[in-house]
This record gives structure tokens, C-alpha cells and sequence, in this order.
């Protein structure tokens, strides 16, 4: 009894952790810097609980809580495999990073930040966790409205604005969610993954499944900011500061991207090739867009978000591409755009401090006042672009490889010519921000970086080049991740 | 019969909700979106089926019950959606009127703050 007590409370602790925090924060808003302290202990206590799933799931062990003490299909369950301990893992590394480093402005340093940011970090722990339809879509309401609180606090005109846009697109993906949702319960009586699965793995062919799967994963599609529902990430992170970009960055597109790859291969039924192949056109059609809208854009900002588009287009074309050897491409993509991402946004608004600018026509000759700065944004939009042995290589030799093995050479061959334009973009702000001479000579003296910056930055550039050095170790996990994944999966694999 | 009537309302409100969110006027896409939010919520509650039922009480000391009971699920999921919806409906419109206090006008063809319209040779536009 005193085994499952404490199973289900190390399962549930991706929520009750940031929760917990949350609330803290929110009664320490008077005093800044204990309410910056107990942010930061609440991160770190959050990466100790996910360091102990990522332990035991590492060893095979699946960790499953079913709330109220419910029988089996009925109750909310949560259920922590080696996938989800992994991401929640990053999630929680990315957090404390964020967290440790410190705003000056923007919407971290409100005394709202810190309670939004841990309602964000609920969200995603709760969306990673859940095994139960119903419970995802209210992980993505919790972390919606934590999100809209980040972005409308900067209180400027173009926050507001941001956030419209943003609630409007979000908003439309939730109700189709929902409606998905309940319709497949009114199908099947089911709302938990597996029972779902179960349920569902002999209706290939009812059209009606078929159309409210197909709802599910455009509403997951729209959280993921695939083609052509994208518009509201390009319209909301260039308004954030640096902090708010790189937690956007993990815990917005990439966790509706790891819910539809949940969703496709554990709910939906696995004879529906149909879904699939619409998935890699969409993903194609995502890849390009977004990485013409980071050729065109001249605002460091901009080029970012219309990259996190691009980026997510390869990993939708790893789910697409499915098998085993899809997800564990999609899962590695995913943990590798986190920490190279998250990094870039972090190096951006370096970049902004000490140029005094984010548009790039406007700064220089950065690499002459800040050597270490520009080493540190050439490791990471050298494993962005893909460059061996950078982490960013793996992930996209990784997706090319299924991509040829299936003899899918249209979609590779614009995974490849994106991998090329992404690479003009990043070679764009290298030369206009670090090479090229300054414009105009600031009127002021720029702001120095706090250490803060430079420890996140550091952290986050260590652990990716781990990942690039040595990628063995975390490939084979993610194999066995995705072969485990889920009892229909495992089925139709073996 | 109160399947269709059931059916016709939720395609109504769907409908009109979709009109509203179509508009330009901000506070109207914000009611559209709260108006397709309540068509769907019809919908889950229409997911436990419809008709009469007892109430899903067991009587003391039974294990099972002894007639059709009514599906408590979708009724309990239902308020959960009408609780969110609500909160987001306030959000968006308290979010709309707040735009129109800046500029005075609520139109979504004058949301140029976050996102400035290329200027005319093509070259994108600087944010503030």
C-alpha cells in the first residue's frame, strides 16, 4: 500500500510541484527576491522528482497512478513511461535554467511571472503525464491561460495584441479538442489511452472514427503550430522577452507535438494510413513556410519564431513517418530543439542587450566586443543548422534516414533544402549582428549581462553539445521508449 | 424527436458562433468563440446519450443498479468544459475592450502593434 501511495504521489509531482510553487509565489508577490528564490527551489525540486522518474524509467519501470482509487479504464490515470519521464525531465532542466536567469524586465520580473511560469510548467507536467483524453485537453486550457497571462503582462498595445491573436487560434484548437474528445467517448464510453486504443483498434474503417480522430489531430495540430495554423506563434513570441521565448519554446508547441504523437500511435486506430500521410505533407508544408518567413525577417525575434515553426516541421515529419524508428526521431528532435532553441532565444536577448537593438540592421561587430557571446551563438545555430558532430545533426540524420528508408524522397528532399535555407538564415545574423561593422555608434553605453544569462546559457550549451558528442546512449533510450510506448503500439510492431 | 432538437440547436449556436468569430469586430470574435464554445458543450453533454433515466444512485447495500441510469460522465465533463469555457470568455473579451481603449476602435484589420505590415518596397517592417 505505502508502495503504490508513493508511486502515485512521484506520478503526480510533474503537477503538485509547479502547483505547489505556484501558490507560494503567488503569496511571497511582495517580496521579489524570496519569491525569486522559492521560484527557483520550486524548479529544482521539480527537476529532483522528474530526475527520479527519468531513474526508474531508465531501469524499465512505468509509473501509474489512477486517481480516486478508481477500477482501471475509469479512473484519471496518470502514466509515466521512459518517453514522457524524458521530456518532463528536459522540461524541468529547461525551467530551472529560465528561472535561474534573471529579468530585468519583461514579464518575469511582474510579480505575476513567476506564478504564470509554474502554471505553464503544471500544464506541460499534467499534458506529459495524463493517460486520459479528457485530462489532456484541461492540461492545455491550464497551460493556455498561464501563457496568455505571460504575454498580456508586458500590458503594452502589441502584448495585447499578441495575446488576441494568440487566444483566438488557441481557443478555436481547444473547442475542436473538446468536441473530438467527447465525441470519441460518445463512440467508444472510453477517455483513457489505452482503453481508447483498445476500442478503436478494430474500427479502421468507420467513417466516423475516422473524422473525429481526424478533428483530434488538427486540434493537436493547431497547439503545435503546424501549416496553416501557425499565425499565432510568429504574432506572440517576438513581443516576449528572452526568459518567456525560451519557456514557450518547451512547453507550448513542442508538448502538442508530443500529444499528437501520443495520440496518433496509442488512441487512434493504427490501420488509418490516411492520417499519416496527410500528417507529412502537412509537416512539409510547415518546414518550408517557416523557414521562408526566417529568410525574409531582418528582427532576431522574428527569425526565431518563424525557426520554431520550421523546426517543428521535422518532427511532425518524423511522426508522420511513424515505426519505431519515427518516434524515437520525433522524441530525439524534439529534446534537441528544446535545449538548442531555448538557448538561441536566451542568446538573442544578449545579443539585444549589448547591441541595443533586436533588428539586425541596426547592430554589429559583436564578435569583437563579445567574443564569448559569439561563441556561444555559433555552437547553436551550428546545431540548429545540423552541423556533425552537433546535436542537430542527429536529430535531422535521424528523420532523413526514415525518411529514405521509406522512399519518401519528396519530403526529404525538402527536409534537405530547408536544412539549407536555415542555414542562410542563421549565417544572416551571424554577419549582420557579430561581423559586420556597427552602423551607427550607440548614444548610450550598453547594459552588462547579469552572470545569471551566462550560467543558463552555459548550462543549456553543455548539455546540447552532450547530446551531439555522445548521442548513443540517448537514441538507444529513445528506441526502447518508443517500442514501449503503448500496448496497441507495441502490437502492431512486433 | 429531442435527439433532432438537440442536433438543430448545437448546428444553430455552431453556426452563429462561427458568424460572430468571422467578423472583424474583436469583442464579436470573442463572443463567437465563447458561442461555439456552448455548441460544443451541448455536444458533450448529448455524448452520454439522451432520454430519460434514473439518477445514477445505487441503493444501499446493492452493487449494481437495478434500472438504465443516466451517464453521470459527460455531466461531469460538461461543467468542467463550461467552468474553462467561461473563464476564457471573460479573458477574451476584458483582452478586446482593452485594445479598444488603446486606439479606440476595436477592428481587427487595425492590429499593427505586434506584427507592423511590410512597407510598400517589400522591405518587412521594424517592431518597436
Amino acid at each position: 500500500m505505502n508502495g503504490v501511495l508513493a508511486d502515485g504521489a512521484l506520478a503526480a509531482a510533474p503537477v503538485l510541484v509547479p502547483l505547489f510553487t505556484a501558490a507560494l509565489t503567488v503569496a511571497l508577490a511582495r517580496w521579489p527576491r524570496r519569491q525569486r528564490a522559492a521560484s527557483a527551489a520550486g524548479a529544482l525540486l521539480l527537476l529532483l522528482c522528474c530526475a527520479a522518474l527519468l531513474h526508474g524509467a531508465i531501469g524499465g519501470v512505468v509509473v501509474t497512478a489512477r486517481f480516486g482509487e478508481w477500477a482501471a479504464p475509469f479512473a484519471i490515470a496518470f502514466r509515466i513511461d521512459r518517453a514522457a519521464a524524458l521530456m518532463l525531465t528536459v522540461n524541468a532542466v529547461l525551467a530551472l535554467a529560465v528561472l535561474a536567469y534573471p529579468s530585468r524586465g519583461g514579464a518575469l520580473a511582474t510579480p505575476f511571472g513567476p506564478p504564470l511560469a509554474h502554471g505553464l510548467l503544471a500544464g506541460a507536467g499534467g499534458a506529459y503525464a495524463t493517460a486520459d483524453l479528457f485530462n489532456l485537453y484541461v492540461w492545455f486550457e491550464v497551460m493556455l491561460i498561464a501563457a496568455l497571462g505571460l504575454i498580456v503582462a508586458g500590458r503594452k498595445p502589441a502584448h495585447l495584441e499578441a495575446g488576441l491573436k494568440y487566444l483566438v487560434l488557441n481557443l478555436f484548437g481547444t473547442v475542436l479538442l473538446l468536441a473530438a474528445v467527447t465525441g470519441l467517448y460518445g463512440l467508444t464510453g472510453q477517455l483513457n489511452y489505452e482503453a481508447l486504443g483498445t476500442a478503436l483498434a478494430g474500427r479502421g474503417d468507420d467513417p466516423l472514427a475516422l473524422l473525429l480522430g481526424a478533428l483530434l489531430l488538427v486540434a493537436l495540430l493547431i497547439k503545435a503550430g503546424a501549416f496553416p495554423f501557425l499565425f499565432w506563434l510568429p504574432a506572440a513570441y517576438p513581443v516576449l522577452g528572452a526568459p518567456v521565448q525560451a519557456l514557450f519554446t518547451a512547453m507550448t508547441t513542442k508538448v502538442g507535438a508530443y500529444a499528437l504523437l501520443r495520440v496518433l500511435y496509442e488512441v487512434l486506430p493504427a490501420g488509418a494510413p490516411a492520417y499519416t500521410e496527410a500528417l507529412g505533407w502537412i509537416a512539409a508544408a510547415t518546414m518550408v513556410a517557416g523557414v521562408m518567413g526566417a529568410v525574409y525577417h531582418y528582427d532576431l525575434r522574428r527569425i526565431l519564431a518563424f525557426h520554431s515553426v520550421s523546426q517543428m516541421g521535422y518532427i511532425l515529419l518524423a511522426a508522420a513517418l511513424g515505426g519505431a524508428a519515427g518516434i524515437a526521431a520525433a522524441l530525439f528532435f524534439s529534446i534537441h530543439h528544446i535545449l538548442v532553441k531555448a538557448n538561441l532565444y536566451l542568446i538573442a536577448g544578449m545579443i539585444a542587450r549589448r547591441g541595443g537593438h533586436h533588428d539586425l540592421r541596426r547592430i554589429g561587430a559583436l564578435a569583437r566586443s563579445e567574443p564569448a557571446l559569439a561563441i556561444l551563438f555559433a555552437l547553436s545555430a551550428a546545431a540548429l543548422v545540423g552541423i556533425p558532430p552537433l546535436s542537430g545533426f542527429w536529430a535531422k540524420l535521424l528523420v532523413l534516414r526514415e525518411g529514405f528508408g521509406q522512399e519518401r524522397y519528396l519530403w526529404t528532399a525538402l527536409a534537405l533544402c530547408t536544412g539549407g535555407l536555415t542555414l542562410l538564415s542563421m549565417a544572416k545574423i551571424w554577419i549582420e549582428a557579430f561581423w559586420k561593422p556597427h552602423p551607427a555608434p550607440l548614444a548610450v553605453a550598453p547594459a552588462s549581462h547579469p552572470p545569471g544569462a551566462w550560467i543558463a546559457c552555459g548550462m543549456l550549451s553543455l548539455l546540447a553539445l552532450a547530446v551531439g558528442l555522445m548521442p548513443g546512449p540517448l537514441i538507444d533510450f529513445l528506441d526502447a521508449a518508443a517500442v514501449t510506448m503503448a500496448p496497441p503500439l507495441g502490437r502492431v510492431l512486433q | 424527436m429531442i435527439e433532432w432538437a438537440i442536433a438543430a440547436s448545437v448546428t444553430v449556436v455552431a453556426a452563429a458562433g462561427v458568424y460572430l468569430a468571422s467578423s472583424r469586430d474583436l469583442v464579436s470574435i470573442s463572443v463567437g468563440l465563447a458561442l461555439l464554445g456552448s455548441a460544443v458543450n451541448l455536444f458533450v453533454f448529448a455524448a452520454g446519450r439522451l432520454g430519460q433515466a434514473a439518477p445514477p444512485l445505487i441503493a444501499a447495500g446493492a452493487t449494481a443498479p437495478l434500472a438504465a441510469l443516466a451517464n453521470p460522465v459527460p455531466q461531469a465533463l460538461v461543467l468542467t468544459a463550461i467552468v474553462i469555457g467561461f473563464a476564457f470568455a471573460c479573458f477574451g473579451i476584458a483582452l478586446a475592450l482593452a485594445l479598444a481603449a488603446h486606439d479606440g476602435r476595436a477592428d481587427a484589420d487595425a492590429l499593427e502593434q505586434a506584427e507592423p505590415p511590410p512597407r510598400p518596397d517589400g522591405d518587412p517592417g521594424e517592431l518597436p
